[in-house]
């Protein structure tokens, strides 16, 4: 059997493929200087802080539940506001109640450019415009729930049966009574889904934005660190651990069952 | 009364739905539009609320000019007119009992409707819709749970409490087993008959044309090619609309 009859018969072009990627990979460690020595020369530094790192400091547990509650309710108050805003920008940002493509654009577009703006960057600019504290938290998630809920949601909208909507319109519904009626509950459980996915999200989210003063678990975070204290970054990381797992398994069974 | 003045319907793409349709449809008729898929049949009965615009001509119902009715005034007509379709059209995930009512919303004003504030009388006209397509017991369920034929039922139930003078059908029972059909075809004779209201149907089938409609529309090619009584309608007429012997 000749080579070029086996499945490797275009052999060439994937030993072209490796050397090409070969090459791009050489080129952006040199490039951006990147020295894998550094890893070995720093290895005491390393073996200090995992010392410290992997005895987690459980006496100071008690002191950081209340904080790690106050990242879940900024969570849940903020996963819920984004999503109260996200459903009507969602009927905006689809042809299919409004029949507008000119709305449909402008929303959009605006909806990319919330989207697009990270969520640290975003809590460090409302940090900035109300201050330090849990409410700029709660603003944060709501903002970044409303610019990835509504494009969910929006999509969902696309994919409905458009029966109940012709059918509305033939009674002499308006276009309000059609989203409410022939549209909203065809989406309804595709919103609760979403909804629980976001939570899922702004848990794990939520956890760092005390880094940059939004109040909560990642205040704590960002101190032990500060100080050093990396028995207690330990507690700290494994408690979020456990929370997100749990909130995670809620909100997948919670999910699975309105699918 | 629906009156087609010399009404054409050319889609988009140059292809001629209706062309110089005149028509005349009194009140309390029973009529049967049959034709070949693509006849325009459809075109014919979706122009009679406007669901599809029409390029030429003008529709009246009851000297009310359809054609140029602003929002306010076309939402008024449609009110008094029904709609039925193959596919039902119901919110599958919604309960019998809502799917009915929405029948109400042209009656509505925006907030209350979204408030989903019907009135007493509007509960009632459900309960009497539902027991007149035999659904009573299936108030509460929710629409993905029914055979096809009960959706079908539910759908007309629909247009009962829309309190609609004229009820179009667009191939009503073409998804439906002969039993059901039957059922259906009888529920909306029954309509006609007992409570006066106009029927249009879309229909593939002749046989159940020409034992249920008081009158039959044939259209080939956009234009109509027989109109008259179901007696009327022979064999050669019938090679004539469907180009062969059927």
């Amino acid at each position: 059997m000749k080579l070029k009859d086996t499945v490797h018969f275009n052999w060439y072009k994937h030993l072209f493929l490796v050397l090409l990627l070969a090459v791009c990979i050489g080129a952006s460690i040199h490039v951006t200087d990147a020295d894998f020595g550094e890893i070995y020369s720093n290895l005491d530094q390393m073996t200090s802080f995992m010392k410290r790192f992997l005895n987690p400091d459980f006496s100071y547990l008690p002191k950081i539940i209340s904080p790690m509650m106050l990242t879940i309710k900024m969570s849940v108050v903020g996963t819920v506001l984004g999503v109260l805003f996200a459903v009507p920008f969602a009927f905006l940002a689809t042809v299919v109640v409004t029949k507008n493509q000119i709305v449909t654009t402008i929303v959009r577009f605006f909806l990319d450019v919330i989207r697009t703006i990270p969520n640290l960057l975003l809590a460090a600019l409302l940090v900035a415009m109300i201050g330090i504290g849990e409410f700029t938290g709660v603003m944060t998630i709501a903002v970044f729930t409303f610019g990835m809920v509504s494009q969910l949601i929006y999509e969902a909208i696309e994919t409905i049966d458009y029966g109940p909507i012709e059918a509305a319109e033939s009674i002499g519904a308006n276009k309000v009574q059609i989203a409410v009626w022939a549209v909203f509950p065809q989406i309804l459980n595709q919103i609760a889904s979403y909804t629980f996915y976001a939570l899922e999200i702004n848990v794990r989210a939520s956890t760092v934005l005390g880094y940059v003063g939004a109040g909560g678990i990642g205040v704590i975070l960002n101190s032990s660190l500060a100080l050093l204290k990396y028995d207690r970054v330990s507690v700290v990381i494994l408690l979020i651990l456990v929370v997100v797992v749990i909130v995670d398994g809620l909100s997948e069974a919670i999910r699975r069952r309105l699918a | 009364m629906i009156i087609f003045d010399n009404v054409s319907k050319t889609y988009p793409n140059g292809v001629k739905g209706l062309s110089h349709i005149n028509l005349t449809i009194g009140d309390g008729e029973f009529v049967s539009i049959i034709g070949l898929s693509g006849a325009g049949k459809s075109t014919l009965l979706r122009s009679i609320n406007r669901l599809n615009d029409v390029t030429e001509g003008e529709i009246t119902i009851d000297g009310v000019s359809l054609t140029k009715a602003g929002k306010k005034e076309l939402r008024k007509i449609r009110r008094r007119i029904g709609m039925i379709s193959q596919q039902f059209n119901l919110v599958k995930r919604s309960t019998v009992q809502k799917n009915v009512l929405s029948g109400r919303l042209g009656y509505y004003s925006t907030w209350k409707s979204i408030l989903g504030l019907f009135s007493k009388e509007d509960y009632e006209r459900t309960k009497d819709a539902l027991e007149r397509v035999d659904l009573q017991d299936k108030l509460h369920s929710r629409c993905d749970e029914l055979s096809g034929g009960q959706q079908q039922r539910v759908s007309i139930a629909r247009t009962l409490v829309q309190q609609a003078d004229i009820i179009l059908a667009d191939e009503p029972v073409a998804s439906l087993d002969p039993v059901t059909t039957q059922k259906i075809m009888k529920d909306l004779q029954n309509i006609n008959t007992t409570l006066g209201k106009t029927v249009i149907v879309n229909i593939h089938s002749v046989e159940l044309a020409r034992s249920f409609s008081t009158r039959i529309i044939a259209l080939k090619a956009g234009e109509i090619v027989f109109d008259g009584a179901p007696e009327e309608l022979t064999d050669e007429r019938l090679i004539a609309i469907y180009g062969r012997k059927i």
